[in-house]
């Protein structure tokens, strides 16, 4: 990639931050901390690799992508609408009664979502399904996953990544996004997950580590998975939660609390800063 | 009137209890801050486990410490708790009637941000079908308190439903909980209105509206799913006009189903108030989900003068 493609990268990374940022401070509630963290892949998926038509956003033959950790719904509504699958001031509408962005992602009313999610590690699965039936009807779409490293605590995670390697669903690219970070706090001291990457190979899987904030390692990575043959994918990215917003970076107790209005100011601030720091 | 939270009481309550029986275990399953396990955790480390988010272990784990005889309480949210792990609650605790505590927070629709995939609208259904199981839903602070030490005293399984939101308290404190028998909150003799969780006080208004106007309603807090005291529904549904059921839950398998069942063929007329054959969905606040799906004191009013046309 050049860098003029990268600064671009950045620069849409950014505004989606700051979708993420106004919607949840517009519903008063919601997850920016984890979508925070998974911008930057989600801005190279939609806008860099996958093949999606925002006109048709059924298309049979597209790229799937599937949020198995739905909490992160901010960051895919963020990322859709700027990418132009529906107005970026509807992100405002979040969890409010009447709108389409419930605080889990509707695959029905969401133009652009391909699974609803919400109950952790089931979108994983749903996701092994899409890949296996695009082998069977021998077509080369390819189904992207974004999981938490707390997801990675469930039994259900393991139970499809046996079935993704036994089926050898090399279409299938999963992202962890390795932030460190649950709820209740650090994932090693909540119910250790680790070592990752090392429990993806036991299972079968092709696994890559890079950093989640760097385009040019997440542009290799991609790359490096479209070679391999006979095994689905893992990237594990090692990210910061909360990234791009100062005040929110490495701390779980942004998991899942909306920044007040004067908070969502010094965020937008920041990025508008960081945005105009890209353009200079 | 007092307002206070079902979750910080169920917190408060198990570290009270905590203090006196040590057989006490915790399970969390990194909903700590939500569940308010943590103040058990501050209390009592030792007995406090952080499972992670592995629902489904916790409760078969729970199975394991309670043949120990410890009693374990597992906590996450309701949909959580009793849906997730439906089989691991049917096979490991319910099938042995183990002494295993499940504990559903943020019940019904008062996660009202997460929307429908965190509102447990069906918990109830589910958990009366199992054989053995103990179904609770307290409707305020109070009872709930009362409630936890009667479960814990009893030995065998029971699921309890919790609300997120603060809640006014309108129980009696001088009424002893027994587990199973429903409480008259009101005297009444047109109508009797059977309520459950935070219906209760929706029917305690829509009962001082309805006395305004001449009707005179009955208001019956039926906590108590599991076992179903059909004969005492029956008792306080004599010689009234009509009986109206509300619930913060599905019309299948919750409050209304069991009393439509337990009244089958006495002839007065019965209308049910519930969620509907429906899943939930986001709103701003408790409220509002509450008046979109019908589930206030209006509405009781409604059908009760429904029953008088
Ligand atoms: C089955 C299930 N259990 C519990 C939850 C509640 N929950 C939502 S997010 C979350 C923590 C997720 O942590 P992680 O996967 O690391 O996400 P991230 O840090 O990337 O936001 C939990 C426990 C859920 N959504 N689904």
């Amino acid at each position: 990639m050049d860098q003029k493609e990268i600064l671009s990268l950045k620069k849409t990374a950014a505004n989606i931050r700051k979708g993420i940022i106004a919607a949840t401070s517009a519903a008063g509630s919601g997850h920016p901390g984890g979508s925070l963290s998974i911008t930057d892949v989600m801005t190279y998926l939609y806008f860099k690799e996958m093949n999606i038509d925002v006109k048709q956003p059924k298309k049979p033959d597209r790229d799937r992508f599937v949020m198995s950790k739905g909490h992160c719904a901010p960051v895919l509504y963020s990322t859709l609408a700027e990418r132009g699958f529906f107005p970026k001031e509807d992100l405002l509408t979040l969890r409010k009664v009447d709108s389409y962005l419930e605080g889990h992602p509707n695959m029905h009313t969401v133009p652009g979502v391909d699974m609803s999610t919400g109950s952790l590690a089931q979108g994983i699965s749903a996701a092994v399904g899409m890949a296996l039936a695009g082998k069977l009807d021998k077509k080369d779409y390819r189904v992207f996953v974004g999981m938490g490293d707390g997801e990675l605590e469930e039994g259900q995670v393991w139970e499809a990544s046996m079935a993704a390697a036994h089926y050898k669903l090399d279409n299938m690219v999963c992202f962890v996004d390795y932030n460190g970070l649950q709820i209740d706090g650090k994932i090693t001291e909540v119910m250790n997950p680790e070592p990752i990457a090392d429990k993806f190979v036991a299972f079968g899987w092709y696994v890559q580590s890079i950093d989640a904030h760097d385009f040019e390692q997440i542009h290799q990575a991609v790359e490096n998975a479209k070679q391999q043959k006979g095994k689905p994918n893992m990237i594990v990215c090692h990210s910061i939660k909360g990234k791009g917003v100062s005040f929110m970076e490495g701390q779980a107790g942004w998991h899942g609390v909306a920044p007040k209005p004067e908070e969502r100011d010094r965020a937008i601030a920041e990025l508008d800063e960081y945005i105009a720091s890209l353009n200079a | 009137m007092v307002m206070q939270n079902q979750r910080k009481t169920y917190g408060d309550t198990l570290i009270e209890l905590g203090k006196q029986n040590d057989r006490i275990v915790v399970l969390e399953a990194d909903l700590g801050k939500s569940t308010m396990t943590f103040l058990f955790e501050q209390e009592f480390p030792d007995r406090h486990f952080e499972m992670g988010i592995a629902e489904a272990n916790m409760v078969s784990f729970a199975a394991g410490l309670s043949l120990t005889g410890k009693i374990p309480f597992v906590n996450s949210f309701a949909v959580f708790s009793s849906g997730r792990t439906f089989d691991q609650i049917r096979q490991s605790v319910a099938l042995g009637k183990l002494n295993v505590k499940i504990m559903g927070s943020s019940a019904g629709l008062s996660d009202f941000g997460d929307g429908a995939t965190h509102q447990s609208v069906e918990d109830i259904a589910i958990m009366r079908a199992l054989p053995n199981m103990t179904v609770i839903a307290p409707c305020d602070s109070i009872e709930t308190k009362k409630a936890i030490k009667a479960i814990t005293e009893y030995d065998g399984p029971v699921y309890v439903r919790l609300c997120r939101n603060d809640l006014p308290n309108i129980y009696p404190e001088d009424n002893e909980f027994v587990i199973g028998k429903p409480v008259v909150m009101r005297e009444g003799k047109d109508i009797t209105i059977f309520a459950m969780g935070a219906m209760v006080y929706e029917a305690l208004v829509a009962a001082d509206k309805l006395n305004e106007e001449g009707i005179s309603a009955k208001v019956v807090n039926v906590s108590t799913l599991k076992p179903f005291d059909e004969e005492a529904i029956k008792k306080l549904s004599e010689g009234v006009k009509g009986i109206v059921t509300v619930e913060e839950h599905a019309e299948i398998g919750g409050l209304g189903s069991a009393v439509t069942y337990a009244l089958r063929g006495i002839g007065t007329p019965i209308e049910t108030i519930s969620i509907g054959d429906k899943f939930g969905q986001s709103a701003e606040n408790y409220r509002e989900l509450l008046e979109h799906y019908g589930l206030t004191a209006d509405n009781i009013i409604r059908k009760v003068k429904g029953l008088y046309k």
